[in-house]
């Protein structure tokens, strides 16, 4: 099992490759748009998941980072748009994006610093308390519609590919290749190593010499980069954007609920949770309704930790190993799941 | 702006009345984060639990809402008492506390708001009772009985968790479980016991801070977000599980909200606990009153 990082990003970019070809075939436009929704999450929990299934550190603040990315992009857009615009060129979303990401891995890495050396509750309830923060910040900025939310005017088209919602959904799906191949590459690095020995004993790893203040700051700064960058193109696909639904707790329970329902320890996981649970939401918003999906994934997040720890990717781990197959047995060593107690 | 003296005096004393009513709310956070180390983030879920209750028994029989949730204290801490046991047996036993038992409280928020929204709608509640309308003036200032009230009981409230907690022997049995369990179990005492009965009593308190919650204010099932921030703000700076600290956190985190709230506009309200949260942990984690 042991692909290497061009060779995975390019079985990912092939299967990137069939999806879009696969959702044009559909001919409904709808499917860019409910699709979009899916793969931010992939993008969401992967992120989440650097941070939270690495480290074991639980970020309650998914919708500050994400809203950051957002924001960011409304302040460009009005900086380079419009009459009162004081540059008038167009910036296009991948620019955005990276903008974002800055954006959000500097408030992630702030954040870090300041309460990272204590436990890790700390750094959860600080989390939880940015959102509320920021959303105040937003509120209060006039220039990025303050309370009253901000217009965004989507074009109908863009050159080689048609309907905007289509070029939306294409830079997405890249992000996600782009996080999962991230996420991967961390887990086989030092770098996800030392992740792990916090993720188990973080006092035994400082013992040990590990790093492990900067090698959380490092964690926090990618994780929350990637939330923004998964914000900055959202202005475009929702078009008014208003602070009370961007800086919405959805976000965050989504982004918990999906890697712990999946399993927090591999790269796997964070996919498998968000495809699966992001389309039953999609479903289920279209025909019962938004509140109903809310109160399924709390339920499900709350019967998942108690009763399946380490998610799907544990259960079918579980189910295989009764298997007397060598070849299976020999790969879950490398990916043992965590808490399991002696 | 002309600065005035009454204004200014006014502010402070709704700071100080606000303050006694966040004790209230804190107060449970403070024996659960604080003494037991359980980061149960649900609590304003139960406190909003606490005010529909109220709400309901006072629109269908006239009851007083304090007086309801005194009587309903039974229940919450039977409410408290199981979800401590579940949490045990799933996470802390397992020692999977900090990621999934923080999980399984977030679920519980969500689960119960979402519920409260499908049940009720978003639309506003409130309770009636005598003291919501009057006002007490006094000099220049004035004393809103609608916040009062809370303010009074909270702290009878709270002086008397003090009292269980230092003079009775289950009291004592409390502290000494957030210091030694091992000691305490040679004692031939059962710490998990000990720990669902303070769990217990930490919900019960959501009780009571629920009913205050709906005559301070109308609420709707999203309104204890709001508290998230506020209530772990205060119990940090009171010191972690000091009841005494959390009530001189409290007041000051209400003075400052309501100063600003008047010298700069409400919008910037909230963001004066988390301003509070980050400089305390930064700079004095223990609190002002930790041991």
């Amino acid at each position: 099992m042991s692909v290497r990082t061009p060779a995975f990003l390019a079985i990912c970019l092939v299967v990137a490759a069939v999806v879009f070809a696969v959702s044009i075939a559909v001919g409904n436009d709808y499917v860019f748009f409910a699709g979009y929704v899916v793969l931010q999450y992939v993008v969401l929990s992967t992120a989440w998941n650097i941070l939270g299934g690495y480290c074991g550190y639980v970020n309650f603040g998914t919708a500050a980072f994400f809203a950051m990315g957002a924001y960011s992009t409304v302040a460009i857009y009005k900086f380079t748009t419009g009459d009162d615009a004081y540059l008038a060129i167009p910036v296009p979303i991948p620019v955005l994006m990276l903008f974002g990401g800055v954006v959000s891995g500097i408030v992630g890495f702030g954040m870090g610093y300041l309460t990272l050396r204590l436990r890790g509750a700390f750094f959860s309830i600080a989390t939880l308390a940015l959102a509320v923060v920021l959303e105040t910040l937003v509120v209060n900025w006039d220039y990025v519609g303050g309370s009253r939310g901000a217009y965004i005017i989507r074009p109908e088209q863009i050159a080689p590919i048609g309907s905007y919602i289509r070029y939306l959904f294409l830079i997405m799906m890249l992000l996600a290749v782009a996080a999962l191949a991230i996420a991967r590459l961390i887990e086989r690095s030092r770098l996800g190593f030392g992740f792990a020995t916090i993720r188990d004993d973080e006092l035994a790893a400082e013992a040990s010499g590990v790093p492990t203040l900067r090698l959380k700051l490092i964690a926090t700064t990618i994780s929350g980069a990637l939330m923004g960058m998964a914000g900055a193109p959202f202005p475009y696909y929702i078009s008014y954007l208003q602070p009370d639904s961007t800086f919405a707790l959805d976000y965050a329970v989504n982004s918990i609920a999906m890697p712990l329902i999946g399993g927090t320890t591999s790269w796997v996981g964070p996919l498998i949770g968000a495809v699966l649970l992001g389309t039953v939401q999609q479903i289920i918003t279209v025909t019962i309704s938004s509140a109903v999906n809310l109160l399924i994934v709390g339920c499900l997040l709350v019967f998942f930790v108690i009763v399946a720890p380490n998610g799907i990717v544990g259960l079918v781990h579980t189910y295989l190993q009764r298997k007397p197959d060598d070849f299976v047995g020999r790969r879950h060593v490398d990916a043992e799941a965590p808490g399991s107690v002696p | 702006m002309i600065f005035s003296f009454d204004l200014l005096i006014n502010a402070v004393v709704s700071g100080i009345l606000i303050g006694g009513f966040y004790a209230a709310v804190t107060s449970g956070v403070s024996l659960a984060f604080g003494i037991l180390d359980i980061v149960n983030i649900a609590h304003p879920a139960f406190i909003i639990l606490g005010s529909y209750v109220a709400y309901i028994i006072n629109t269908d029989l006239g009851l007083d809402p304090i007086l309801t949730a005194l009587l309903m204290t039974p229940l919450f801490y039977v409410l408290g008492a199981g979800i401590y046991q579940i949490y045990y047996v799933s996470f802390e036993r397992r020692g999977q506390e900090s990621l999934r038992g923080l999980a399984f409280f977030f679920g519980l928020l969500f689960i119960t708001e979402v519920s409260l929204v499908l049940y009720f709608g978003v639309d506003y509640r409130y309770v009636n009772a005598d003291y919501i309308g009057p006002t007490w003036h006094l000099g220049d200032v004035e004393l809103p009985l609608r916040l009062l009230v809370p303010c009074v009981v909270s702290l009878v409230m709270i002086a008397a968790l003090q009292l269980i907690l230092t003079r009775t022997y289950i009291g004592r049995a409390i502290m000494a479980v957030a210091q030694d369990q091992l000691a305490l179990r040679l004692m031939a005492v059962d710490p998990i016991r000990i720990k669902r009965i303070a769990f217990g009593i930490s919900i019960a308190t959501a009780s009571l801070a629920g009913a205050f919650l709906i005559i301070i204010q109308p609420v709707e099932p999203s309104v204890g977000r709001q508290y998230i921030g506020r209530i772990f703000a205060i119990c940090v700076l009171g010191g972690m599980g000091s009841l005494p600290g959390t009530v001189v956190a409290a007041m000051l985190i209400g003075i400052v909200e309501s100063l600003t709230s008047t010298f700069y506009g409400p919008s910037w309200a909230p963001a004066v606990s988390f301003g509070f949260l980050l400089l305390t942990l930064a700079v004095r984690p223990a609190g002002l009153m930790g041991r």
